[in-house]
């Protein structure tokens, strides 16, 4: 997974995204036909799938809210499991069984859609790292000052963090035996912290451009080899197959 | 705030896309008239502390609920409307890649309700008004506060717009609102205070650093005035309301309308041949054949047999997957 060509797992993780998305709320086997990207992806990727559950905490929220309230607004009942085999559309009632409302498989199908588009995106960023990804971005024209934007995120985030280490452990020293920072502090020791990383920012920054950076972070070019073709041109078709063919053969 | 992938449809998606890509095109064109290098290197910084920000959550008191920074009056405040705008899509897609917090899909979505509000009407309608005359410790707590509570408002308001027009949700238009807004407005109060302590901070460190203070007297000729901005960014609202209805109602779903384009019809329904066969063969190889369903041709167009096949597809799906690990396992011992 790691070899393939950084643009083209980034399309397809977009496509399949996309397609999940697309997705009718009630049709649960065609969600379920689309698990089979993340479970290549992490199979083939030797992935923890332990990781990728623990990535949905941040959005598991809100899906859950939305997607909670279905089942008590949308109570028609679409099949029951284990009843009879009479038809309910000729107007037979079913004897038994449990019945399924619209409601309870529209939520199941939201939240697999944030599940599946969760681990997609931990796949993707598993097996590239920050600097493929953004020349995968500079590959789609994406403008040259977002990139360079993001990968200074990336780099000043741990510079941010060493900052931050210092202030607290300086705090800490001269408050010895206080629970926490006042937040009477909170407001000059943020401010304090983001200037002196602004500073060092500067300087890094400086360093750099006195060592010949112009603005563009140069990355090895690398050709899209056949394999890379056959990955996504593969993906597409099943995509598209589970898209619109799913009906057909279930 | 974020928005998942799975609350978007790609309609709704798209034209977010599209209006967040709009504006991001005007920020990037400005930016690079204003052509200061030393403004890269800050932007980096402010991404990086935005982003770490967001990742702590406060507690609302009272609600059982916690929030977190958004960022957006911070980021303008210090480096302006368009390089805030830029440094915000930068943290929101680090984000996205990263802690997978906010979808790709969605990222439209969640550029224009957390950065588009926070960066152009705070920083355009709300900042910039109120510091023309200068900068004090009152008029920074104020345009923090202000800018926080109703930036996150129109965000949260756009939320539910989304959510609503993709059609994912059963709850309410009514109940939707009354729980989103309350909630931001907790939020944002907690968040303006907590800009307002920063941004006084920096004044009263190194002022300079704000953006848009005290430049009213030599207001630059071809900027828009505030009355100017005011009528823009109410035409560009009504046309991204207008925009996202037409879509959402006209175009429920990106892939039924290119059905619809190509078979003259959104269902995949057809009577004889292969639908026949394959509910012929489905007929006669489906696993549980004796659950009862409701309506065959309802939406749904699903069955407990279908989704039990598609379980199975998914099972083959594992061993194939192993197999090919297997394979490349042994490839790669036989290099070695």
């Amino acid at each position: 997974m790691n070899l393939i060509h950084p643009l083209g797992k980034l399309l397809v993780c977009v496509l399949y995204i996309l397609v999940v998305a697309s997705f009718n709320k009630y049709d649960l086997q065609g969600m379920i036909l689309m698990a089979v990207f993340p479970v290549f992806g992490f199979v083939a990727g030797e992935l923890s799938f332990k990781e990728g559950v623990y990535r949905m905490r941040l959005i598991l929220p809100l899906v859950l809210f939305v997607g909670i309230f279905n089942p008590f607004f949308d109570r028609e009942i679409l099949f029951y499991i284990a009843g009879t085999a009479k038809e309910l559309s000729a107007g037979a009632e079913a004897t038994g069984g449990i019945p399924v409302t619209g409601g309870l498989v529209s939520m199941l199908t939201l939240m697999l859609k944030g599940f599946y588009c969760v681990l997609s995106a931990y796949i993707l960023i598993a097996t590239t790292s920050i600097e493929e990804i953004c020349y995968a971005l500079r590959k789609l024209h994406i403008p040259k000052v977002i990139v360079m934007v993001i990968l200074l995120i990336y780099r000043y985030f741990g510079l941010m963090g060493n900052e931050a280490d210092r202030i607290a452990t300086a705090y800490a020293l001269r408050a010895p035996s206080q629970k926490g920072i006042n937040y009477k502090a909170w407001g000059p020791l943020v401010g304090q912290w983001l200037l002196r990383s602004m500073d060092r920012a500067g300087v890094v920054y400086e360093s750099m451009v006195l060592r010949g950076f112009r603005g563009e972070f140069w990355s090895k070019a690398r050709g899209f080899k056949p394999s890379d073709m056959v990955y996504a041109i593969a993906w597409t078709v099943i995509f598209l197959a589970i898209r619109f063919g799913s009906g057909y053969f279930f | 705030m974020h928005m998942a992938d799975a609350l978007v449809a790609p309609a709704v998606a798209g034209t977010m896309y599209v209006l967040s890509a709009s504006a991001a095109g005007v920020s990037v064109k400005k930016v690079r008239e204003e052509n200061d290098p030393k403004k890269i290197p800050v932007m980096g910084v402010m991404g990086a502390f935005v982003f770490a920000t967001q990742m702590l959550n406060f507690t609302i008191p009272g609600t059982g609920s916690s929030g977190h920074l958004c960022g957006g009056m911070m980021l303008s405040a210090i480096l302006g409307p368009y390089a805030g705008f830029l440094t915000m899509i930068g943290v929101l897609l680090v984000q996205c890649l990263l802690f997978a917090d906010g979808g790709l899909l969605a990222l439209g979505c969640n550029i224009w309700n957390m950065a588009f509000y926070g960066c152009f009407v705070g920083a355009l309608l709300i900042w910039r008004p109120i510091m023309k005359k200068g900068a004090t410790r009152g008029k920074i707590i104020l345009a923090s506060i202000l800018g926080c509570i109703l930036t996150l408002q129109m965000g949260a308001f756009s939320v539910t717009i989304e959510t609503l027009l993709s059609g994912v949700t059963e709850l309410p238009f009514s109940v939707f609102v009354a729980t989103m807004q309350p909630i931001h407005l907790a939020i944002g109060l907690v968040e303006g205070l907590i800009t307002a302590a920063v941004l006084v901070f920096i004044h009263e460190a190194r002022p300079e650093l704000l953006w848009g203070v005290g430049e009213s007297a030599e207001v630059k000729e071809g900027k828009l005035s505030l009355k100017g901005t005011v009528i823009a960014l109410a035409v560009a609202a009504a046309i991204c309301g207008g925009a996202i209805s037409l879509f959402a109602s006209s175009f429920p779903d990106g892939l039924e309308w290119s059905m619809e384009q190509v078979a003259g019809t959104t269902e995949l329904e057809a009577d004889g041949g292969v639908y026949d066969t394959a509910a012929g063969i489905q007929e006669s190889t489906s696993l549980l054949p004796d659950y009862a369903f409701k309506n065959s041709e309802s939406a749904v167009g699903t069955s407990f047999s279908g989704i039990v096949g598609a379980l199975v597809v998914v099972g083959v799906m594992v061993g194939a997957s192993y197999a090919f690990k297997f394979f490349k396992n042994k490839d790669s011992a036989n290099a070695a």
